[in-house]
């Protein structure tokens, strides 16, 4: 065993160089700064590109450029620049540009504070674009997932051609912790399906069954084009509402092709339990070393942390619910993704733990809602 | 060379737009200077000009309002190659002001044509950055509040190196265009024109009108007089600059050589000032740790204007997963200024007689009920940056959580000479 000790934003930027990113760009924010400053570190002397915007809305363009150019591209801010992001992100999602986007939250609304945790954008990083289409948003607990997570965030834009997220917090960006980084099981690194030739390429296009076209970046030695506007798979504009209609639907639809393998998460069930606690973010670490002092105080309860957030894992937080009587839902904000959960497990009833005050949910007071509910 | 006009799609712009003419010579110019469609990125923006791209058969990037120029900066990065040209009227030129000064700064390789007509065509005829006060627009009298921004003036003075302000009219358009993609920089051509659309229905505005506009321009100075010692193309530079960089070094890695002290979770907190080092003793402190093969976690606060107000490191050593990071009845104290005492004095009302807090003699700690050492620094000639490692030191004395061998082989991990060796003779003049 080796151990190195670093923040979870440099575990991010370490895993999205390994993952192939070779273009970031972002503007100073804490607490997501330090994601910056290391890309810098790694990314020019390995013939990379790390850019600092002149704002937010330029970081996030420059990387939407690069992507289309055929680059691995990722971005990192926090609260008040996710907003900033927003119409950028319609974009990318509209027209498929991969791209991996980090919001390491802090406690908004608005510039809030700067260095208080909060889990306050979940439902802005799903809703926060014009359209409503569907985005991937991942969650670390820790250094390790930040690491792992990292390289599945670049996979799964890679494969289905759209922004994924990574909803980190204050609480695990800028909190050191030691990592065994030489022994993480590190996924596969995927890169997007390039068209297999160039006779009647499409940007648009779809081949296969998977609801993603194939990619040719721009500079390859066809025209190649990019639109935000209402295209067909030609990439020109269309007015055709059968046409729209297909693309829209198949926009909606593409991420329901996420295997159940690209779904991550991590079970503690017990085999008494009648509460199931569902929970995500630095806030499943109290909730797990809760559910440790419960099952030694013969009050066992099961624990379902999500790492996937969007789309949401409908069919596994169904199947842990299964035969509970209450489902506790504990998040650091005042009532988001448990709207999720209420919505995906009707008859089933549902209390919720949140807090929005920069402070971590400790495990005590799981222990105790769980106690008095 | 052939015509890049995508013969699926002629401009379909109002009779009489400046754009088509503008179309016609860009494409011209295309030809004169032999390029291929797979040779040249267009990136537009919004508005009418918006539809510049397909109009033409080359790689093409179409998106935000005001936004062109962060695509473009994006694609010029991953294919300098590319000849990339941006187009956006005066309304892009308003709302993406922030990007066109970014771009001047940059003096990256494009060359951005700004298809100026005084209003916003397609939203119906309000006024943009670029509206003269007196012009009858569907803005009511908003314009008549606002001055216009002379675009050559304030990209020239943000450091465009190629500024030049053209008629859509004059017959060597395609010259300038091609002098314009040719500059090895950042180029900008502001090409005034007519919308006939929109703004001449209540304004007078002909291209003889335009050529005297332009002529009398003091931007008119600027054309090809490029100063004498350029300034560097943004993407070269980069290069050039990025080569000098020294590779960044893997993280440290510790494997771990001893064994535990205690083999329970250790809660400590550090609480100091700016400037004492206070993170980096911290940081000391879990490297000590990992040498033992226990988790760490450190988590810091200070303040945003950075040299002054508390400093405060919290860590958690344990042989178990670190989950919660929070810390609430710590086992250690180090306190060395009353800032970092005073912002965590409600720790000291958790402390049990098992708590041990070292504290510097002069720094006074809430009564509480634990074993508190009093440690003269100061007396012993420590320098108040020093007093975070010299309390590590102290603790290691006393052989909890780490012991001076872990601290030692923690400093060498963190340190390169001469901090090394003088962090060590500091430990090791602290044993008592
Ligand atoms: S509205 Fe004006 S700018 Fe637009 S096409 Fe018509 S004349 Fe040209």
């Amino acid at each position: 065993m080796t151990v190195s000790f670093m923040e979870g934003n440099e575990a991010i930027a370490r895993a999205a160089v390994i993952a192939g990113c070779n273009f970031f760009a972002g503007y100073p924010i804490t607490p997501a700064t330090t994601i910056f400053n290391t890309m810098l570190k790694l990314l020019p002397p390995s013939g990379g590109i790390c850019l600092q915007g002149e704002d937010e809305i330029a970081s996030i363009g420059f990387c939407l450029g690069a992507s289309m150019a055929g680059m691995k591209t990722m971005t990192a801010t926090s609260g008040p620049g996710i907003s900033l992001y927003s119409e950028q992100i319609s974009f990318a999602i509209g027209s498929e540009i991969p791209i991996v986007i980090v919001d390491v939250q802090r406690l908004g609304p608005s510039t809030g504070s700067a260095t208080l945790g909060a889990d306050g954008d979940i439902q802005f990083l799903r809703w926060g674009n014009s359209g409503g289409l569907p985005v991937i948003v991942l969650s670390p607990t820790d250094i390790t997932d930040c690491f792992i997570l990292t390289i599945h965030a670049f996979n799964l834009a890679e494969k289905f051609r759209c922004p994924v997220f990574i909803a980190s917090n204050k609480e695990i960006g800028m909190t050191r912790e030691s990592i065994d980084i030489r022994n993480l099981p590190l996924p596969e690194i995927e890169s997007r399906k390039a068209a297999p030739h160039t006779t009647g390429f499409q940007p648009f296009a779809v081949q296969s069954d998977t609801g993603v076209p194939d990619f040719l970046p721009i500079g390859s030695i066809i025209p190649i084009r990019q639109t935000s506007s209402t295209h067909g798979p030609d990439g020109y504009i269309t007015n055709d509402p059968k046409a729209i209609e297909m693309n829209r639907t198949r926009l909606a639809g593409k991420l329901k092709n996420i295997s159940t393998n690209h779904f991550f998460y991590e079970t503690h069930p017990e085999k008494d339990a009648t509460t199931l606690l569902i929970t995500y973010g630095v806030t499943a670490r109290s909730a797990r070393q809760a559910n440790r002092e419960e099952k030694q105080s013969g009050r066992p309860f099961s624990l379902l942390i999500l790492k996937t957030l969007w789309p949401v894992p409908q069919d596994l937080i169904q199947k842990h619910a299964r035969g509970m009587k209450r489902v506790v839902v504990v998040e650091m904000n005042l009532g988001q993704y448990v709207r999720e959960v209420e919505r995906v497990l009707p008859g089933i009833p549902v209390q919720f733990l949140g807090q929005m005050n920069g402070c971590l949910i400790t495990p005590t007071q799981i222990k105790e809602f769980l106690s008095h509910g | 060379m052939d015509s890049l006009l995508n013969q699926n799609r002629p401009p379909a712009f109002c009779p009489g737009c400046t754009h088509e003419k503008i179309v016609q010579m860009l494409d011209r110019t295309f030809q004169n200077m032999n390029l291929d469609g797979n040779q040249i990125a267009i990136i537009s923006d919004i508005g009418c000009s918006g539809l510049f791209d397909t109009f033409f058969h080359t790689h093409a990037f179409h998106g935000l309002h005001g936004r062109a120029l962060t695509y473009a900066t994006g694609i010029k990065m991953a294919r300098p190659e590319l000849t990339v040209i941006a187009t956006m009227g005066d309304g892009g030129l308003g709302i993406g002001g922030a990007h066109l000064l970014a771009a001047c700064r940059r003096n990256l390789d494009i060359t951005l044509l700004i298809l100026n007509n005084f209003n916003f065509g397609m939203t119906g005829g309000q006024f943009s950055a670029t509206t003269p006060p007196d012009a009858v627009v569907e803005s009511g009298f908003l314009n008549k509040l606002e001055n216009p921004i002379d675009i050559c003036e304030v990209a020239r003075s943000a450091g465009a190196e190629y500024v030049i302000r053209c008629s859509g009219y004059q017959t060597d358009l395609d010259k300038e265009l091609e002098k314009a993609i040719r500059f090895p920089g950042f180029s900008v051509v502001d090409i005034c024109g007519i919308c006939t659309g929109r703004y001449v229905q209540k304004n007078r505005l002909t291209p003889k009108k335009i050529e005297t506009l332009v002529s009398n321009h003091s931007a008119k100075k600027y054309n090809h007089t490029i100063s004498s010692t350029p300034r560097k193309e943004y993407y070269s530079y980069y290069k050039e600059l990025s080569k000098n960089q020294t590779p960044t070094e893997n993280p440290i890695t510790i494997s771990p050589v001893f064994k535990p002290l205690q083999p329970i979770r250790q809660e400590i907190v550090i609480l100091g000032s700016a400037g004492q080092r206070i993170l980096s003793a911290g940081e000391i402190l879990c490297l000590a740790g990992l040498t033992a093969g226990l988790n760490a976690s450190q988590k810091n606060e200070y303040n945003i204007t950075v040299l002054t107000g508390p400093s405060i490191a919290e860590l958690i050593l344990s042989p178990d997963q670190i989950d919660y990071t929070g810390i609430d009845t710590p086992s250690i104290i180090l306190a060395l200024a009353s800032e970092g005492v005073e912002r965590r004095k409600h720790l000291f009302k958790n402390t049990t007689q098992d708590t041990i807090i070292i504290h510097e003699k002069n720094v006074k700690i809430p009564s509480c009920n634990a074993s508190a050492f009093s440690v003269d620094f100061k007396g012993k000639g420590i320098k108040p940056q020093d007093w975070a490692l010299a309390s590590l030191a102290v603790l290691a004395g006393m052989n909890k959580v780490i012991c001076l061998t872990m601290l030692q082989k923690a400093i060498e991990l963190r340190f390169k000479e001469p901090i090394r060796s003088k962090s060590i003779h500091l430990i090791q003049n602290m044993v008592f």
